[in-house]
């Protein structure tokens, strides 16, 4: 079997997010390339927050999961830059977010706005929302309210 | 050889703080406070790893991200002395991280146009860290300064009494001064203003009064470190140096 891209870029579609296991990998953004030689496969793959324990248990289950479609050689490489950003999350991953109760990045990094807006509630759609804490669960994640239907939600915060 | 001091220096920053921070894990004053304090300690714990990496390969002779946490000895660390004092009450500890957070978004901010192309890397994804960090430390500065009575005067005691270890920040080793040489490291003493002026700001938002600069405490960038860091190694450490070579 001759491997190619289009190959691999699909069996990754079957990798999720261990934290948020709505999104695969592709949805974050996180595969920078694929590089292939013969029957070697190299996935570059770039970190979202320094310190998430998730990245290696991506990187683990990338090799899983390339291994049992009879990859026999792959490897993982990271690489810091260009840094990851919550712009790279696709929009069909926006749409997952909201659908699994977590706001999505309400703004691209990009676009440099530093101020906190208003995020919408992700189950009511109310603008009337507040936040409990920048940092949540999991690194990627802050607290907020809503004071509209008074549910707490997860916040995917900008990076 | 001065490359991997400087990387070990920046390393060692990271671990050490993050070990302090990591002390709160369980005892903050509130449970979103905890949740918080663990996420930045967790941060650091993430930028020190890409740091410890990258003095590794540097180091070669089989030496790892691990070897270098937690197998080298208090004189080896290089880390400056105020993120290895103890947190005391909350207040000391938002103190130390305000004056900490202000100087890293500098530090970071500058280190991105770094000629070593991994530290600029490392710095360009940890300042987006940084400043969730800042917003966090600041905001509660400004909360317990302007406060209750109570709460005002154990924050101007905080700051006071930090305030004679902020000085380590902008004083230069030969490391730094060689790694400025050769565009790697920014100029730190370049950032001492700055980083007064941005204290400055906030502390008046706080109605906190801004301490007399006196004497400064140093020496841990070249290993001398306070009576404490022992103990913060013991503790670190403990069991790679009780069960060698332990794993997960």
């Amino acid at each position: 079997m001759t491997i190619t891209k289009e190959i691999i870029y699909n069996y990754l579609q079957n990798v999720f997010d261990p934290e948020v296991p709505v999104l695969t990998v592709l949805d974050l953004g996180v595969v920078r390339d694929v590089s292939i030689s013969g029957q070697n496969v190299e996935v570059i793959i770039t970190p979202t927050y320094s310190g998430c324990p998730a990245m290696d248990v991506i990187a683990t289950n990338i090799k899983f999961e390339l291994i049992s479609r009879g990859i026999t050689h792959v490897t993982i490489s990271t690489i810091l830059s260009p840094a990851w950003t919550t712009d790279w999350i696709t929009e069909a991953g926006r749409q997952k977010l909201k659908q699994y109760g977590i706001a999505p990045p309400q703004y691209k990094v990009a676009d440099n706005q530093a101020n906190i807006k208003n995020v919408p509630c992700p189950i009511c759609n109310s603008q009337d929302t507040k936040v409990i804490s920048e940092f949540g669960s999991t690194a990627c994640k802050s607290m907020y309210r809503c004071n509209a239907c008074l549910e707490a939600f997860d916040y995917f915060k900008c990076h | 050889m001065s490359l991997e001091k400087y990387v070990l220096h920046l390393a060692d920053n990271a671990l050490i703080y993050s070990q302090r921070l990591c002390e709160w894990c369980g005892h903050a004053p509130e449970l979103e406070v905890d949740i918080a304090i663990s996420n930045i300690a967790l941060d650091h714990i993430g930028a020190s790893r890409s740091f410890y990496q990258y003095a590794a390969t540097l180091i070669g002779n089989g030496a790892t991200e691990d070897s270098l946490a937690f197998l080298r000895k208090e004189r080896e660390f290089a880390n400056i002395l105020l993120v290895e004092q103890t947190n005391g009450n909350f207040a000391k500890t938002m103190a130390r991280a305000l004056c900490y957070d202000t100087f890293m978004q500098l530090l970071y901010t500058a280190m991105k146009n770094s000629k070593d192309e991994m530290l600029a890397a490392i710095a360009e994804k940890s300042l987006k860290e940084v400043n969730y960090h800042y917003r966090f430390s600041s905001e509660w500065v400004i909360r317990l300064g302007d406060g209750t009575p109570e709460s005002k005067q154990k924050m101007q005691t905080a700051i006071d009494e930090i305030w004679n270890y902020t000085g380590e920040m902008f004083m230069l080793s030969n490391i730094d001064t060689e790694m400025m040489a050769n565009g790697v490291a920014p100029d730190i003493t370049a950032l001492q203003a700055p980083w007064l002026q941005k204290i400055k700001e906030v502390l008046a938002e706080a109605t906190l009064v801004l301490p007399e600069s006196g004497w400064m405490h140093s020496g841990g960038k070249n290993g001398v470190h306070s009576e404490q860091m022992g103990f913060l190694l013991a503790d670190l450490q403990y069991m790679q140096r009780a069960f060698p070579g332990a794993e997960w």
